[in-house]
């Protein structure tokens, strides 16, 4: 009789952390149950106990090396709520402009540093070359481009903040800097540039997309809910406008929701194996409640997105589903439009003289002991929520991430592809990539690596019911 | 006042009888380092980073307080002083939460910069992780004790620059810690003016204006060093 046996990815590659995938086989060999893992604790809801409010936007930036300006803005705005104020019209703009750079540049390394390898060399390919290097070997070009356009979106954030990591720029009531006009003048001459590769890595998904039509059936193809913000017309929104859920079906189930109320919609879930939180919709309780974040979420939730191309492209993305667009492995599609959504709007906002303004930080005192601070990271909605003491000093801090939110659905996508791929205690390795791809597809960000590329080596076990270890194959 | 005549690094000077040796190296353009020292305030010499070597005294002596004598021959740098400064620093780092990525003064800061200069670039000591909490009571400035290196420029520019005196030490060894008044939340005292003279006196990012955002906090010693030298040669020198 066969052992129920443990298959274990850990690490799992070329995504931004640390995390490990267990799938669980039966008696007969076949996949019971998979899940991942997040391995890493980070600890910033409890040590930001005590720290003035003003500090927040700069040490939660420090969550992520890769998406650092979506705490920092989540944690300005939410210092905004606290301070009571509106901020300046010119600096709603700056913060916009850097997320807009900051959804450009992480979009960019998932797409062409993390994803690409797979999706253009094969997931077959020698590991060895399935990697950034091997891309730029095999398609010089492109690789270049790829890398030229996330430099773009760094330079953005760059110019705004005085850094292209960590920059300590937006804070509770505004912003620090303006747009110098060299800055303008700097964003202006690469926007010819990023449009062209842009349009040409949609352009190259869209026509591989057919090759790839399993993914797009097995890669965590299933019904879910959607959550992303929305502008008060429904449009595609990234740093202002209202939440909203949308069932699999395309049906609106709740809009317009306030940040400040999130806890009335979303449920917070702990699982004993993983250090990552698992968000559900309240109202269809844990884990039913699972919904979906990030680029394909905000674009299933919009109506529209305000720009020509990127119009045209979500009208052409939409035709991929009934309702929504339901496979995880349209992230990566949906990751191509947002990055020209983004460069359209930056091209719309480059002639506001606001962007060169002075007027940037509204001054105030503690007026309110509790915000909430909403914005749309690359990777899905997120929420930092704080508690503070009459002078400013923190109480209690609740942050939803994006990836937590995406977490029941990685599980349930592992689960599908593991499903598919794998038979028994023979494990070969392309066979795994493809369930680790399948969470690559979610571009789940865990810490603030940025030199996961090529660089973690990959062991799989296979454990008996007892815990020995029955089969093992290691990569470097 | 008698001149006396001493050698600095090997170079001969003259320095007015009384002067410090830290006023003599300064006015011979020698540099040394120094943390708790601050113009327009008596010395203390409580971080010894500006301890000298002087011939035929087998300790190290601070610079700051040790006055100019005929003939003496002082060395300013050598590797045993290099040894000690980094010592110095690194113990000051680990005894309190230090935290530069994250601290309202980073870029700002004379302990920072001491560090950098010092090739301090880590440290061998366990640090103490105290808990310390942050003093935010006060309507326009905060005191957070993670980052205090007690020096006391903001005591020493309390009592005798502003002359309020709300600003004082409590406690003994690595326990000590920078009080208002009688050992009570800032934003109680009755004597501060709320002048921010301690503020401005802070070598870190302990005392800081209220809402100050990571790297914000740039405190204006300047400042301080013109309103002594005001009162006492009735310059107005910005």
């Amino acid at each position: 009789m066969n052992m129920p046996s443990r298959i274990v990815i850990d690490p799992v590659t070329r995504i931004e952390g640390h995390a490990k995938i267990t799938i669980q086989l039966d008696d007969e060999g076949a996949v019971a149950d998979a899940h991942f893992h997040v391995t890493e604790f980070r600890g910033f809801e409890k040590f930001c106990e005590g720290r003035p409010l003003g500090e927040m936007p700069g040490i939660t930036a420090r969550i992520c090396g890769i998406c650092p300006v979506s705490h920092l803005l989540a944690s300005a705005k939410a210092g905004d709520q606290i301070l009571a104020v509106t901020i300046p019209p010119a600096a709603d703009k700056l913060r916009r402009l850097m997320n807009l750079g900051q959804i450009v540049q992480s979009h960019a390394l998932s797409f062409f540093h993390l994803s690409a390898p797979d999706l253009l060399l094969g997931f077959d390919a020698p590991p060895a070359t399935r990697n950034i290097f091997g891309l730029a070997a095999a398609q010089p070009d492109l690789a270049r481009s790829g890398i030229r356009l996330r430099q773009f979106g760094q330079e953005i954030i760059e110019l705004l903040g005085g850094e292209k990591i960590h920059p300590s720029w937006a804070v509770p009531g505004g912003v620090r800097a303006p747009l110098s006009e060299e800055g303008r003048q700097r964003i202006v001459q690469w926007l010819p540039e990023v449009r062209v590769t842009a349009l040409t890595a949609l352009k190259l998904f869209k026509s591989i997309l057919k090759k790839h039509k399993a993914e797009t059936q097995i890669f965590g193809n299933f019904p879910s809910l959607f959550m992303g913000l929305v502008a008060p017309d429904g449009s595609w929104e990234h740093h202002g406008g209202k939440l909203r859920f949308m069932d699999s079906s395309g049906n609106v189930i709740a809009d317009q929701i306030d940040a400040a109320n999130y806890r009335e919609h979303i449920g917070e879930a702990t699982e004993k194996t993983s250090y990552l939180k698992s968000p559900f919709y309240k109202p269809l309780g844990y884990p039913d409640g699972m919904y979906r974040v990030g680029p394909l979420a905000r674009l299933n939730v919009c109506e529209r997105i305000g720009t020509p191309v990127a119009d045209e492209e979500l009208a052409e993305f939409k035709s991929h589903g009934r309702g929504a667009v339901t496979s995880s492995f349209l992230y990566h599609y949906a990751r191509l439009i947002e990055i020209i959504a983004a460069i359209e709007r930056i091209e719309l906002m480059m002639d506001d003289p606001d962007l060169l303004s002075n007027q940037l930080r509204a001054d105030a005192g503690i007026n309110k002991l509790e915000g909430v601070g909403v914005s749309e990271a690359p990777r899905g909605t997120l929420f930092h929520h704080y508690e503070v003491d009459e002078t400013g000093l923190i109480k209690k801090v609740n942050l939803i991430i994006a990836t937590g939110q995406n977490n029941l659905a990685m599980n349930r996508t592992v689960a599908q592809i593991a499903r598919h791929y794998v038979r028994g205690k023979k494990i070969l390795e392309p066979m795994l990539n493809r369930v680790e791809a399948g969470i690559r597809a979610f571009d789940p960000c865990l810490s603030c690596s940025t030199h996961a590329a090529g660089r973690m080596s990959l062991r799989i076990r296979v454990l008996g019911a007892d815990g020995t270890v029955v089969n093992e194959i290691t990569r470097d | 006042m008698a001149a006396k005549t001493l050698t600095i690094d090997g170079k001969q000077i003259s320095a007015f009888e009384g002067a410090t040796l830290l006023q003599a190296a300064e006015e011979a353009g020698i540099k040394i380092p120094t943390l708790c020292h601050m113009e327009g305030v008596y010395d203390v010499s409580a971080c010894r980073l500006c301890l000298v070597e002087v011939a035929g005294v087998s300790k190290l002596l601070p610079a700051c307080t040790t006055r100019v004598s005929e003939g003496m021959e002082v060395t300013t740098d050598s590797e045993r002083l290099r040894k000690y400064r980094r010592m110095i620093l690194e113990l000051l780092f680990a005894e309190r939460n230090h935290v530069c990525a994250v601290c309202v003064s980073n870029g700002h800061c004379e302990l920072q910069t001491l560090a950098w200069t010092h090739g301090m670039d880590h440290v061998r000591f366990d640090y103490r992780s105290p808990r310390w909490e942050v003093d935010n009571t006060h309507p326009r400035y905060g005191m957070d004790h993670n980052r205090c290196i007690l020096c006391t420029r903001c005591v020493r520019a309390c009592w005798h620059i502003e002359g309020a005196g709300t600003k004082n030490v409590s406690g003994r060894g690595v326990n000590s810690r920078i009080i208002s008044d009688l050992n009570q939340p800032w934003g109680s005292s009755d004597t501060c003016t709320s002048c921010g003279k301690c503020v401005d006196a802070c070598p870190t990012g302990a005392l800081f204006s209220r809402g100050s955002s990571v790297g914000e906090m740039e405190h204006d010693r300047q400042k301080l060093e013109f309103i002594v030298t005001a009162r006492e040669k009735k310059q107005w020198i910005a």
